[in-house]
């Protein structure tokens, strides 16, 4: 196997790894914090592809459209919590995943009355298309790498907001005990409409950055959706630590599994036997991954503090 | 008079059922006969998972699992010219079961918002492998040449034949349904449902309960699985899309999780709205979404509660 070849496909497990904490870190705070589980999470990743497309074509300036797309999203995010989700914070997880289940089917159709159930596809500005050349030899996508950048930038600046500052100070406090915080003087529903609009911004951020490699299209936030379930259920739930090392195994696992699966069992199996089990074992590899995690540790591997 | 509505309403909702292919016929409307044998056949999945949903309290975002395995059970005999339909449906419910066996014994060990998320997981999983497999379809599924052939005992192609199978079907699961939950059985899995700890400390271990219940869920389901593949006469692994699951929970929620029948009515109610609304507009789900919203928000008890009155 080319040496190369395993560190490129590294690197695109790296990138994957990195969109998936930035969908994981939101939807991982919201349920941590208001205990809330939010199947329309993905919605934002669609909306925030959908809006930056949409103003990049609109202004011709990619950092324009990206910043409104980001802004756009918070917004969105902002309004479905004051609208619909607010009340369902005290309610079972039962209604609020029927709940934001409805608002996915809204969110899916509304983006399709806008703009079409065809695939939208995004082009780079010139600076960030092309390749770099990390070693003799290996070339690799600019944009991936800016990727992998702004995901590890955003992780480090989520630690540290929750980590070291007063906001992250209220989350955490407001995780453990909401009505202590609240009689402490603390406006606990702006922080809650505050946490889940910056992590719908955070969706919208994955979405917005994978338009140019993937497609813009209605219902492409659940596919990634359901992944990012894997990465928190393997995780831990609760746990950003948990999402960064989840992301960052389930792009591993995802990426190599469909790059190398196939090539390793036509090693031992006859080529058909490899062409037919390669891509089913690999597209099962994450599922399988989470099957035995749970098995050995069914609170996922950094479970969240109750 | 309470006790009267009870006995009413069943009794009325069977009659109205057994004289659909009489309407349809006299309508000239094959189109109904369709339609409410399509209804029937998710009300028996709905009512499977409301087994474990409601009266177990299992959260399953997957149950459209075993619909698919059900179907692909009877889809690959067939595919293999296998169309003896007892061979395939008890493939079809045996295949289920044990998927169902192999889900459930992982995801139960799991509680909560873990379970949910499991078992949604590990239906997208069983999707990917459905679109894997080039030999039976991929992405596109296959065309089921010749429906599950039942010689000497009921023609599956005779539209009104099938019909009434399903209907009795259906009756079926819903005795059968009935006496599960007040059977013993039922019992201890209602109780772990309500306090587990207490389910304990009188001498009940909830796991192997709460996962037969999940087995028999699993291989009701599939059997509908088998009568969808019939129905459609086409299997796609979208069988066992994820959105298909939500809407069977919808189907219980809507029609609520307090009585056996109520997914039925669920499942009236919801698909009943979906033909209504996709006749009216193409954009039918922005509609029904935000109507979905509004009743978890207020319908708490579902259409079983609007029709009858709480007993306690």
């Amino acid at each position: 196997m080319n040496l190369f070849l395993v560190l490129e496909q590294a690197l695109n497990g790296l990138q994957l790894g990195v969109m998936l904490f930035l969908m994981a870190a939101g939807l991982t705070l919201v349920f941590g914090i208001m205990n809330l589980v939010n199947l329309a999470h993905g919605s934002f990743y669609m909306v925030g592809a959908y809006l930056a497309t949409y103003f990049y074509q609109a202004t011709g300036s990619y950092l324009l459209g990206v910043s409104l797309g980001l802004a756009g999203t918070l917004a969105v995010g902002v309004a479905v919590e004051l609208v619909a989700l607010r009340t369902l914070y005290e309610r079972p997880h039962l209604d609020q995943v029927l709940a934001t289940f409805g608002l996915i089917l809204f969110f899916n159709e509304l983006a399709a009355i806008l703009w079409g159930r065809a695939a939208i596809y995004t082009t780079l500005p010139d600076y960030l298309a092309g390749h770099v050349e990390l070693f003799a030899g290996l070339r690799y996508p600019l944009y991936r790498l800016v990727i992998i950048a702004v995901g590890l930038a955003v992780a480090g600046l989520l630690w540290f907001v929750v980590a070291r500052t007063r906001l992250g100070m209220l989350i955490r406090a407001g995780a453990s005990n909401r009505a202590m915080v609240a009689a402490l003087g603390v406006n606990v529903r702006l922080l809650y409409t505050l946490v889940f609009g910056f992590g719908a911004a955070l969706a919208g951020l994955a979405g917005l950055m994978s338009g140019p490699i993937h497609v813009v299209q209605p219902g492409m936030g659940e596919l990634i959706l359901i992944e990012v379930f894997v990465v928190i259920v393997i995780g831990g739930i609760g746990s950003i630590r948990g999402a960064l090392a989840g992301a960052l195994i389930v792009g591993m696992a995802d990426t190599l599994g469909r790059a190398f699966v196939r090539p390793m069992l036509a090693t031992v199996l006859s080529r058909t036997a490899a062409d037919t089990a390669g891509p089913a074992l690999a597209s099962m590899l994450i599922y399988l991954l989470m099957a035995i995690v749970l098995a050995l540790k069914p609170q996922g591997l950094f479970p969240a503090r109750a | 008079m309470n006790s009267r509505i009870r006995a009413i309403v069943p009794a009325a909702g069977l009659v109205l059922l057994a004289a659909v292919p009489l309407a349809a016929a006299l309508l000239d409307q094959p189109f109904y006969l369709d339609l409410v044998r399509r209804i029937m056949i998710f009300a028996i999945a709905a009512l499977s998972l409301n087994l474990i949903l409601g009266y177990g309290g299992m959260i399953s975002f997957g149950h459209a699992a075993y619909l698919g395995v059900g179907a692909y059970a009877v889809g690959v005999l067939a595919h293999y010219g296998i169309n003896d339909g007892y061979l395939q449906w008890a493939l079809a419910i045996g295949a289920s079961a044990l998927v169902a066996l192999a889900i459930g014994a992982i995801s139960i060990r799991t509680s909560g918002v873990y379970f949910i998320m499991i078992t949604l997981a590990f239906t997208q999983m069983l999707y990917y492998l459905g679109i894997s497999i080039e030999e039976y379809g991929g992405d596109d599924g296959m065309r089921l040449q010749v429906k599950s052939q039942f010689p000497g005992l009921i023609d599956l192609n005779d539209a009104n034949a099938f019909y009434y199978l399903v209907l009795a079907i259906l009756v079926l699961a819903l005795f059968l349904g009935q006496r599960l939950v007040d059977s013993r059985f039922g019992m201890v899995i209602r109780a772990a449902k309500s306090n587990e700890v207490r389910t304990r400390s009188i001498g009940f271990s909830p796991y192997p309960y709460r996962l037969a219940a999940f087995v028999i869920a699993g291989a009701v389901c599939g059997l509908a699985g088998a009568l969808l593949v019939n129905h459609t006469a086409y299997l796609t692994p979208e069988f066992m899309n994820w959105t298909r699951s939500g809407e069977l929970m919808f189907m219980v929620i809507l029609g609520g999780m307090e009585s056996i029948a109520g997914p039925v009515l669920g499942a009236f109610a919801l698909l009943l709205l979906e033909d209504a609304l996709s006749g009216w507009t193409q954009h039918w789900q922005l509609v029904l979404g935000p109507l979905l919203v509004l009743s978890v928000l207020f319908l708490k008890r579902g259409l079983a509660g609007l029709v009858f009155a709480k007993n306690e």
